[in-house]
């Protein structure tokens, strides 16, 4: 049981990761692989604060979100002058420096040694107080964020700005000339999902209790970006079957029986054999609404 | 005190260039162009292939900067102008390649530029009933209401000319309505029953009071529609006056026979 619920937590973690990348790549029609970077801001902001200020995790989670999102402002502000490929060229840029600097900046960082003890949640109303310790609670809390993500971005892609998203992926010079600022668009946009990985990364962090670096390389930002290919771009609900694909797969390949010596390499071999044919035969992802 | 007799002399120009000019490695697409487009008036473009009539609607919507002259619209003198700032100053225009949100439904393409156009306000506006009537009216009129949650790319290829027609005319600013309507090639590859339609739409855009300017291959309907007509070649102006006079001309002859 105990299994299921972290695979449950781990679960919620990557659906809020790929709902905010969907947002980007699949609305807007922006091919970032630097996810993993704002999700490690996040995650940095929770350990460092928790561990050294002792501020409470709601708060660290808001303050992980504004730092986010000021880093992503100016990083969507270089990337705004991109398209197409060279978009995604530089946008991979952006993700090593950061992570160069989570595993540089010692003092902050501690770099590769990472930082331990990062204590759960504590939820406090007044006298009342409640540690979300035990697994359970923190699945119900990782959900909370999960559905608060999750109708936010549904109410922005309903809205006239997501409609408008959509315009600038399918032909930004033509929606330009009906007077529309597209780089005002494209950077809002950005900056909403790096701020809805760093909520993500404030959980993983809390939740593992311990960071560090490798948790967000650019590897992370491409399975990030497997999720919402693989569920379907420009779909919310595709991102979250995205993210429980992914995460129940490697779980399922332990019970296929490939000899131990070899099951890890095996259950990576399956995963991208899986990925390619999925390109092959059904570019749009599961129930995507638009091709790359 | 006006002046009565300036009053009736001088026509109401809507847009004017002086010495436009763009060169694409070292072809002079548009050269050093000065010319005046009435205000309420179709205004015909036309000239042989490669003459340069995209380039200066593209100029003029500001899709490619230009190398240097002036852009003077509603009497504004204009150096420099980004894409989006041409709404703005009432503005609107067709792609000669039709240019549709593919992947969005016909109504959608419709809606999507009836909408505030301020990021953050449009974040939390919902259609009204008042923009969806204007969307059918117009969806009505181009024969496309039948299609409306329709992708746009699965439409032929006449129903996506139409849809970009009436998704130019749905353009509707909070603040300024479109007074110029950039037409470039709106008929090509229509069949005869859309040609209608169109026909029908920039007449109507005349009667109010709107200004058209056309690019147009097809001679009769440039003589139909059009109160004044623009002669380019090779990026140059050969002629002007109206339809039927011009057409007469024996360089204007020359320029299309000699293609």
């Amino acid at each position: 049981m105990e299994y299921l619920i972290h695979l449950a937590i781990l679960f919620a973690i990557y659906a809020i990761l790929g709902i905010s990348l969907n947002l980007v790549v699949g609305y807007a029609g922006l091919l970032s692989v630097t996810q993993s970077a704002f999700y490690g801001i996040g995650a940095y902001a929770t350990a460092i604060l928790l561990t050294g200020y002792g501020v409470n995790f709601f708060l660290s989670v808001i303050l992980g979100m504004l730092v986010a999102g000021v880093v992503s402002f100016a990083i969507g502000l270089v990337l705004s002058k991109f398209n197409g490929d060279y978009y995604a060229l530089v946008s991979f840029g952006f993700n090593i420096i950061v992570f160069s600097i989570f595993l540089n900046w010692q003092e902050l960082t501690r770099g590769p040694l990472g930082i331990p003890g990062i204590s759960r949640p504590l939820l406090e109303i007044g006298n009342w107080k409640l540690e979300i310790s035990s697994n359970l609670h923190f699945l119900i809390l990782a959900s909370l964020f999960l559905i608060l993500v999750y109708f936010i971005s549904r109410f922005i892609v309903n809205s006239s700005f997501g409609r408008v998203l959509k315009a600038i992926r399918e032909d930004e010079k033509a929606i330009q000339v009906f007077g529309y600022r597209t780089s005002l668009y494209k950077s809002i946009i950005f900056v909403i999902g790096a701020m809805m990985a760093a909520i993500a990364g404030s959980l993983f962090a809390s939740y593992i209790t311990f960071i560090d670096p490798s948790s967000f390389t650019l590897n992370e930002s491409i399975f990030i970006l497997a999720i919402i290919i693989l569920g379907g771009l420009a779909n919310l609900r595709g991102s979250i079957l995205g993210a429980l694909f992914l995460i129940l797969l490697p779980e399922i390949l332990r019970f296929v029986g490939f000899p131990d010596s070899i099951a890890a390499q095996m259950r990576q071999v399956v995963y991208g054999v899986i990925l390619v044919l999925l390109m092959l035969y059904r570019p749009q992802g599961l129930v995507g609404e638009y091709k790359l | 005190m006006e002046n009565q007799a300036t009053k009736n002399y001088v026509k109401p120009i809507a847009v004017a260039l002086r010495g436009l000019s763009k060169h694409f490695d070292g072809v002079r697409a548009v050269d050093d162009l000065s010319i005046a487009v009435e205000k309420g008036k179709i205004t015909g473009i036309i000239g042989p292939n490669g003459s340069g009539k995209s380039t200066l609607i593209n100029l003029l919507s500001g899709i490619i900067p230009s190398d240097g002259g002036v852009l003077i619209i509603s009497g504004e003198k204009i150096k420099k102008i980004k894409p989006w700032e041409i709404a703005f100053y009432g503005i609107t225009r067709i792609f000669q390649e039709v240019r549709l949100f593919n992947q969005m439904t016909v109504l959608d393409n419709i809606l999507v530029v009836l909408t505030s156009r301020a990021p953050l306000k449009s974040l939390f506006e919902k259609h009204n009933q008042f923009y969806l009537n204007r969307a059918e009216e117009l969806l009505k009129k181009t024969d496309l209401w039948e299609k409306r949650n329709e992708l746009a790319i699965n439409l032929s290829y006449g129903q996506r000319k139409l849809l970009e027609i009436a998704r130019a005319l749905a353009n509707s600013m909070v603040d300024a309505d479109p007074d110029i309507f950039l037409f470039d090639e709106p008929f090509a590859g229509l069949f005869p029953h859309m040609v209608k339609i169109v026909e029908e739409i920039l007449r109507e855009l005349k009667k109010h009071g709107k200004t058209v300017i056309l690019i147009e291959h097809n001679m009769n309907l440039i003589r139909e529609l059009c109160d004044y007509i623009f002669v380019m070649d090779s990026g140059k102006l050969l002629a002007e006056g109206e339809p039927d006079k011009v057409l007469a001309e024996k360089e204007v002859i020359e320029a299309y026979l000699g293609e």
